[in-house]
């Protein structure tokens, strides 16, 4: 019997439990870290314990806390989430001992397959197909993937193409396993470049029912992190009798360790069909929306419903449908998947409230699962992912097309995200045929912005208009003079603003013919929040935002983030050439020159951490090391100049 | 010819004069001016206004018709920076360096007046050669006027601001030397009483303008420039930082928050004023489609019909307004005017006059029946009146009528042209006629016989001479008015001033000379 529920996660999981545990009539307690602290899913429980501190494992892996937590405010069961503790074998134990239920496998269960050497061994003796664990790698075996052992997420993961880089690379991924698992174990395996993800969910209750509910694939992936996740898999539909194989595998793999609750089998598949186990992951997964979307299913009652010892029915529900899910990050695809921070000032999706599973008939439906809401900052601490936007359709071909309109439309303000990427997936050729490997990024690419030259055009111009009508409306005197008025105009007003590396300079005059500006364009309406232009003859509406720094155009034309040019820059904040500023906000966690020393174009010079990945800051061209204004150890915000390197000739 | 098509063509060709002076000294200047770094005077103030706003040049067309160049090489204009209206002046350096000239000294004189009045800070965009040499005599005395104004605004709690962008020597540097704040900008002020040549001259001492009057210099050294700029946006940056700390509250009452627009198109103001001035128009259609919510509440709508007077407000400013209905003011016009005026000082609510005067009755019956008298106690009336006056001159404002109507003599606030209007002593065929009675009575005394040839010829060239001065550009040129509008305008141009004069305490008076009874 639960009664009150703590989950030890954040971000958009914890409120995804919370609100399956209020649905259930259960109370909520969530953790936090100091960064989090004014998060939704915080404010949304009926009662939050902080983890003092940002890094993780100052907090959410803290588990001795959490427990502590847990007792303070009174939970009696503890819901791992997904990430974190979720797949600790020594945290369940403990939650265990201290008297509280916990919504998860049993402790053997995640023990044995939370070293993915061991659990490939379980596997290959129960007669599920595995890929060898490589015990020495030679030149035949390239390309390898260095792996976690008790990794998941992407984290500790590197592909090898030159024997000459392995060792390097083992280093990093154990470096960057020990921070994100607390366990440094890495292992090789042969790397399918194109392969297929494909994943099954099992559900095992404590009296020997066990479930394969459906398969996922999740083939689309950036650095080993899954961005497209759909149920049923194009690969499984199209290869006779290869869902019964992969059902039975899962159900074999559950069964060999003695599986209870919810867990995913995650197999590599070629185009044939052939697939090879590739872990267990004894969690709730990122992507389980997609089969609660097709089966009606809420697999978080479940788990609690599995936890509290109650049985499943004989059979799972057959799916019914289509379903898509993407992740939102604040990420720049175009730019190395580089993370994101800042205040999310908008976050706006057309959609309908979160139900586990909406009606599985009819048009298409969305369902958004955000950790974020209007206002939030997103830290550099923690997943870049924002949100996941699912959508459910009688067919792939309803479903995608909804989820891309739905996307399209959206008002994320503030934050780059990747949400330009994801349409575009959402409409390419390939993808709309099933042809979705892992390789996909690689071969075509990451696509182009949904606005073009021209819609960025037209939104600097929207944005200018608003503007103009925001100044009139705001302005101390005058204000209801005709905007921009003169006797004698001299030149027209004038405003620029940069998208990217373009500069738009936007020059119009409101007379009292109409708008006098490039180009045939009227003006049809004008407020500080819509500007609707008539173009020859065509009619749009465009949406505009203002934020400090920041103007935010939305159209059907494409959302377009535009910076206003300032009017008069300040002398004083010139940068010196060669001045390189940080990326993003992080912490400086080596500097590897100093102060006069000669340095060559691409030489790295200090490095960063930021979102949990280094980021190098290399020398830009040749030269001298003139100014180092960064140690070791340095918190640095984005724009700080760290270091500026004199070129040669002038050095 | 249409009433719309005639003020159309008159448009047509105010157009053509304003754009002399947008174009200053020309491409050819422009250019250099351009290619040396250096911003033009009108992107000068385009970049020191707030974005949107409103700017609404003065005196635009002075010089017109003399030998200079059009604009006498200086912008005025009130402007909107940093959310305070500002009196804003430019010397024009493509026009023979910014040089003066005398058109030149009475639009800054003109500047200076409206700034005072009005209680409008003045932001000074300098960069002037000094005097035009060759008429040095019409502007060294009278000039010296420019810097006593600067320091009695400043006397007087109205900030002073000069933004120095490059020369402004000798007498020039008394601009800088007088206001309130000075910005420099480095590279291009050059603020000094003697150049190098005159140094050497004078005393033997080699320097160069650098260390004589650079920006760094009186930066750093004299203590003259308060602001260092780097270049000329960060002077015009530092211009609006300094306004925006004036701390500046206008004294006059607020407009209304809300009110209406017309409910009458502007547009048909085009077509109202008739091609030939002796046609007489209603002015209630022109208030129609200028006052808010085209309501006008007529005061003795009965009485004096002549002249309509009524109350109504402007863009939320509550005006009365006096306007010629049928060109002709009577003794009973008068007598309502006058009592109009001193109704609205006891409110003390901003006066609106619509011109459109052949000036007072003449004739025997008028003459017995007072109308001196009459016409007396309305000049009385206007020229104590303490409210804000603005005139706008729409068709004729002949004779005595131009006095009595608040006619530049008699310090309205501001006055602006259509350009259908015409201004004089009279109308050129009835001075034409004058003098040819005049003559022909001579010549009857004398007992000569009449040249009537000569006569015609006379009259002919008496006419065309009367109807060129009477009209809005040449009275323009001279100072005359504040600048001729477009019709279209006049709600915009009256709401921008009566804003700006609301910046100073609006108060009537009823103290007024004697009324002859």
């Amino acid at each position: 019997m639960i009664n009150s529920v703590l989950v030890a996660n954040r971000g958009e999981i914890a409120r995804r439990v919370f609100r399956t545990a209020r649905a259930l009539g259960l109370g909520t307690v969530a953790v936090h870290s100091t960064a989090d602290a004014s998060a939704p899913y915080v404010g949304e429980a009926d009662a939050a314990v902080l983890l003092p501190g940002n890094a993780p494992g100052e907090t959410y892996l803290r588990g001795d806390l959490v427990i502590a937590a847990a007792r303070a405010a009174g939970a009696d069961a503890v819901h791992p989430g997904y990430g974190f503790l979720s797949e600790n074998a020594s945290f369940a134990r403990d939650v265990i001992d201290a008297g509280l239920t916990w919504i998860g496998p049993p402790v053997e269960a995640i023990a044995a397959m939370g070293s993915k050497v061991e659990a490939k061994k379980l596997m290959a003796a129960a007669g599920v197909p595995v890929l060898a664990e490589l015990g020495s790698v030679d030149a035949d075996d390239l390309p390898v993937l260095v792996k976690a052992s008790a990794g998941g997420g992407g984290r500790g993961m590197r592909v090898v193409h030159r024997l000459e880089d392995l060792a390097g690379e083992i280093e990093a991924a154990s470096a960057e396993a020990l921070s994100a698992f607390g366990d440094g174990t890495v292992f090789c395996e042969r790397y399918l470049a194109t392969g297929r993800h494909i994943e099954v969910q099992v559900l095992a209750d404590q009296h020997g029912t066990v479930w394969a509910v459906g398969e996922r694939e999740c083939s689309i992936q950036r650095r080993h992190q899954k961005v497209v996740e759909e149920s049923p898999s194009p690969l499984v539909e199209r290869v006779p009798g290869m869902r019964a194989e992969l059902f039975a595998a899962a159900r074999k793999a559950a069964e060999a360790i003695g599986y209870v609750g919810a867990g995913t089998v995650e197999f590599l598949a070629d185009e044939a069909g052939r697939f090879y186990f590739l872990e267990m992951n004894t969690r709730l997964q990122v992507e389980h929306p997609v089969t609660e979307a097709v089966t009606g299913l809420d697999l978080v009652a479940l788990q609690m419903s599995i936890a509290a010892g109650e049985a499943l029915p004989a059979q799972p529900p057959e799916p019914v449908g289509h379903s898509i899910e993407v992740r939102l990050y604040a990420e720049e695809p175009a730019q190395d998947w580089q993370p994101q921070t800042g205040r999310l000032h908008r976050f706006a999706l057309p959609a309908c409230e979160f139900e586990p599973g909406g009606p599985r008939s009819g048009a298409p439906w969305v369902r958004v699962d955000s950790g974020v809401v209007s206002g939030s900052e997103v830290s550099p601490y923690y997943d870049a992912m924002l949100a996941k936007v699912i959508v459910w359709g009688a067919t792939r071909d309803a479903a995608a097309r909804r989820l891309a309109s739905a996307l399209a439309s959206a008002q994320i303000h503030g934050v780059r995200t990747n949400r330009d990427l994801l349409v575009w997936i959402l409409r390419h050729p390939a993808f709309g045929a099933g042809d979705t490997d892992t390789g996909f990024f690689e071969r075509y690419g990451v696509g182009e912005p949904l606005a073009d030259k021209e819609a960025e055009e037209l939104s600097a111009l929207a944005a200018a208009l608003a503007d103009a009508a925001r100044n009139r409306a705001t302005a101390k005197v005058q204000g209801r003079l005709p905007s921009g008025w003169r006797n004698l105009p001299s030149q027209p007003q004038r405003k620029s603003y940069a998208v990217g590396d373009s500069t738009y300079e936007v020059s119009y005059r409101l007379t009292r013919d109409g708008l006098v500006t490039d180009g045939d364009v009227k003006l049809v309406e004008a407020s500080a929040e819509r500007v609707v232009l008539d173009l020859g003859g065509v009619r749009r509406g465009f949406a505009v935002a203002a934020y400090p720094g920041l103007v935010c155009v939305d159209s059907a034309l494409g959302p377009v983030a535009l910076t206003p040019v300032e009017r008069f820059p300040d002398p004083a904040r010139q940068l010196a050439a060669g001045s390189l500023v940080a990326p993003m906000p992080g912490s400086v966690i080596r500097v590897g020159v100093a102060v006069g020393d000669e340095v060559k174009q691409g030489q790295p010079l200090l490095w960063l951490e930021a979102m949990k990945m280094e980021h190098t800051i290399s020398a830009p061209a040749d030269g001298v090391v003139a100014e180092l204004t960064v140690g070791e150890g340095e918190q640095v915000e984005v724009g700080a100049v760290l270091a500026v390197v004199r070129a040669g000739e002038d050095a | 010819m249409s009433n719309r098509e005639a003020m159309l063509e008159k448009l047509a060709a105010l157009d053509a004069e304003h754009a002399k002076a947008l174009a200053g000294g020309g491409e050819k200047y422009v250019a250099r001016h351009h290619k040396r770094g250096k911003l033009l005077a009108r992107e000068r103030i385009e970049l020191l206004l707030d974005p949107d706003s409103a700017f609404l040049e003065l005196s635009p067309l002075a010089g017109w018709g003399s030998d200079f160049t059009v604009g006498a090489s200086l912008v005025t204009g009130i402007g909107v920076v940093e959310g305070v209206e500002c009196l804003i002046t430019a010397n024009d350096p493509t026009v023979k360096g910014g040089a003066s000239n005398p058109w030149t000294l009475k639009k800054a004189l003109r500047a200076d007046e409206i700034a005072r009045a009005n209680r409008l800070p003045v932001i000074s965009l300098v960069e002037s050669g000094g005097a035009d040499l060759p008429t040095q005599k019409e502007i060294f005395i009278p000039g010296g006027a420019m810097f006593r104004n600067l320091t009695r605004l400043s006397a007087e709690g109205i900030p002073t601001i000069a933004l120095v962008f490059g020369n402004s020597t000798a007498g020039g540097a008394y601009i800088p030397g007088m206001s309130d704040y000075v910005v420099m900008v480095d590279g291009g002020a050059k603020v000094f009483l003697a150049g190098p040549p005159l140094v050497k001259m004078a005393t033997g001492e080699d320097a160069d303008d650098e260390s004589l009057g650079g920006a760094a210099m009186h930066a750093r050294v004299s203590g003259l420039a308060d602001y260092f700029a780097v270049d000329e946006p960060d002077a015009i940056r530092l211009g609006r930082q300094i306004v925006s700390r004036l701390n500046w509250n206008k004294l006059g009452p607020p407009p209304a928050p809300s009110y209406e627009e017309p409910l009458y198109d502007a547009d048909e103001l085009l077509g109202i004023v008739p091609g030939d001035l002796k046609v007489p128009f209603d002015p209630r259609d022109v208030i129609a489609r200028v006052v808010d919510g085209s309501v006008f509440d007529e005061f003795k709508p009965l009485y004096g019909s002549s002249l309509a007077t009524g109350w109504a407000s402007v863009h939320g400013y509550p005006v009365g307004i006096l306007a010629n209905a049928r060109g002709v003011l009577f003794s009973e016009e008068s007598q309502k005017a006058a009592q109009f005026i001193q109704l609205a000082n006891r409110t003390s609510v901003p006066l609106i006059f619509l011109h459109n005067t052949t000036g007072y009755m003449v004739g025997q019956e008028y003459e017995q029946g007072g109308i001196i008298k009459h016409g007396a106690q309305m000049i009385n009336a206007v020229s104590n009146s303490k409210v804000p006056h603005v005139s706008i001159l729409m068709g004729a404002s002949y004779g005595a009528g131009h006095y009595g109507m608040c006619g530049r003599a008699f310090d309205p606030r501001f006055l602006f042209a259509w350009p259908s209007a015409k201004s004089a002593v009279t109308g050129p065929q009835q001075l034409a006629g004058v003098l040819s009675i005049v003559a022909r009575a001579a010549a009857a005394a004398k007992g000569q016989p009449y040249d009537e040839d000569g006569d015609a010829a006379m009259r002919a060239y008496v006419e065309g001479q009367i109807e060129a001065e009477s009209l809005p550009m040449f009275l323009s040129g001279r100072l005359y008015d504040d600048g001729v509008i477009d019709p279209r305008d006049t709600r915009t141009v009256l709401g921008l001033c009566l804003s700006a004069i609301h910046s100073a305490p609006v108060e009537g008076t009823s103290s007024f000379g004697v009324f002859r009874m």
